[in-house]
């Protein structure tokens, strides 16, 4: 199993370099398009700011690369709102693999959302053995709307996609790799996609 | 629902965990590794570790600590004492952090928080305050509470958070190692003011002062070291009686 997780300006890679080692897989960390296509899964993890991760994704040609992977593809917190179309963070025009518009939260609650929330409407094999309404850890400002390629959902504020699918791209708001148990449960469904 | 967070504070030197009584009589009681992997497993929803050592080789010992803790925990974790610096972020960030926590040295230059937001993001800037009430206000402490100022400590988190602290750790000096309860008033003004999540630290002795805190206090988590460590309240048992009082909370 050869697991490749995309270097770039916005990755916290560490923590999930850990989290597969946890469960016994080594990952590589690169930008080599060469070697990012040869994987047999991708991850896509991030945090950071949405304008100046896209400018370094384009500037080195990543963008072209990602959206035309075909192996299963994970991404993770701002690699979801990078993978949807567009961000309100920058502005900027996202990879367009989801159709979804990624908004910033109405200052109604305290923003950044902080904390562990629920996870529900459950439609994936991502989610073989994780119940519905488990909890999740999140640390996010902007959220991706709901729409037909939302395969979990939570509320904070509004009810946003909590995960989206679409062919083998997926994606999840909130960082598997610090969820506990719950989160390494889905690592693992990802690996054995 | 977004649930309250319950937060075992692991005071380290030396990569051993220890625990001052009003910020002195440190007493060891245990490795920081082992304990925190503990209190996950127990229900922890995150964890923070405060490194108190004091000597040249702290960078080091430091860095060893938090990649041990990145490796093993499978929860978020916060790493702050004696963080100065954006090398000493970025480095700590490299080794698997998810925040850091910048006290003294934000007051001593306030554009660190601004510097630090702006490179790592305000999700991982935590800002700790060590706040003291005398003379009929809340004031800011520096050095873990040695070090009096006459910073209002509302003034100072307004103008933290406007340069991008993404998070406030309070630590009522008052109230710490008191085991009398959480700074009730204060937590709730701070609550109030900014619009990012506070920590309450300093306090808690009883299940009760839990709720109250979360309730009355309106923070988002609350922070206790000797009560855990002590086994004096077991988290599961906490959280428990939490969701039993309508807190919200992951069980």
């Amino acid at each position: 199993m050869k697991l490749v997780i995309i270097k770039y300006n916005a990755g916290n890679t560490q923590s999930v370099i850990y989290a597969l080692e946890r469960l016994g897989y080594t990952a590589e960390v690169s930008d080599d398009p060469a070697v990012i296509r040869a994987a047999d899964k991708v991850i896509f993890p991030g945090v950071g700011e949405a304008g100046s991760a896209m400018r370094y994704l384009c500037e080195r040609g990543l963008d072209k690369v990602i959206v035309a992977l075909t192996q299963p593809v994970l991404g993770i917190c701002l690699g979801l709102q990078l993978m949807c179309a567009y961000t309100e963070e920058g502005p900027v025009a996202c990879l367009g693999i989801f159709p979804q518009q990624v908004k910033l939260f109405p200052p109604v609650e305290k923003v950044p959302q902080i904390g562990w929330n629920t996870i529900f409407d459950l439609k994936s094999p991502l989610f073989k053995n994780v119940n519905d309404s488990s909890y999740v850890y999140y640390v996010h400002s902007f959220y991706a709307e709901l729409g037909e390629n939302t395969i979990a959902t939570t509320n904070y504020i509004t009810n946003y996609s909590a995960a989206l699918c679409k062919n083998n791209f997926y994606a999840m708001q909130f960082h598997p790799e610090k969820s506990g148990d719950v989160g390494e449960q889905m690592l693992k469904n990802f690996i054995a996609l | 629902m977004l649930t309250k967070r319950i937060i075992p504070c692991l005071d380290v030197k030396d990569g051993q965990t220890v625990k001052g009584i009003n910020f002195l009589n440190i007493q060891s009681v245990g490795d920081a590794v082992e304990l925190g992997s503990l209190y996950a497993k127990m229900g922890a929803d995150e964890l923070v570790f405060l490194d108190i050592t004091a000597t040249n080789e702290k960078r080091k010992t430091l860095s060893e600590l938090v990649t041990r803790i990145a490796k093993h925990i499978n929860i978020p974790f916060t790493v702050g004492g004696g963080i100065s610096s954006v090398e000493d972020v970025s480095v700590l960030l490299a080794c698997g952090a998810d925040k850091i926590s910048v006290n003294t040295a934000a007051v001593k230059n306030p554009l660190l928080i601004k510097e630090l937001a702006g490179q790592f993001g305000s999700q991982c800037v935590v800002l700790a305050v060590d706040t003291k009430f005398e003379n009929n206000d809340w004031f800011v402490y520096l050095n873990g509470g040695r070090v009096p100022t006459e910073i209002r400590t509302k003034d100072w988190v307004k103008q933290a958070v406007a340069l991008g602290a993404g998070e406030i750790l309070l630590t009522s000096m008052n109230h710490d190692g008191t085991k009398d309860g959480f700074a009730l008033d204060i937590t709730r003004d701070i609550s109030a003011s900014v619009n990012v999540p506070v920590i309450a630290s300093g306090g808690a002795g009883k299940m009760e002062h839990f709720t109250d805190v979360f309730t009355q206090g309106k923070a988002d988590a609350a922070l206790a070291a000797s009560i855990f460590h002590y086994k004096e309240i077991e988290i599961a048992d906490l959280k428990a009686f939490l969701k039993n009082g309508g807190v919200a909370v992951r069980v």
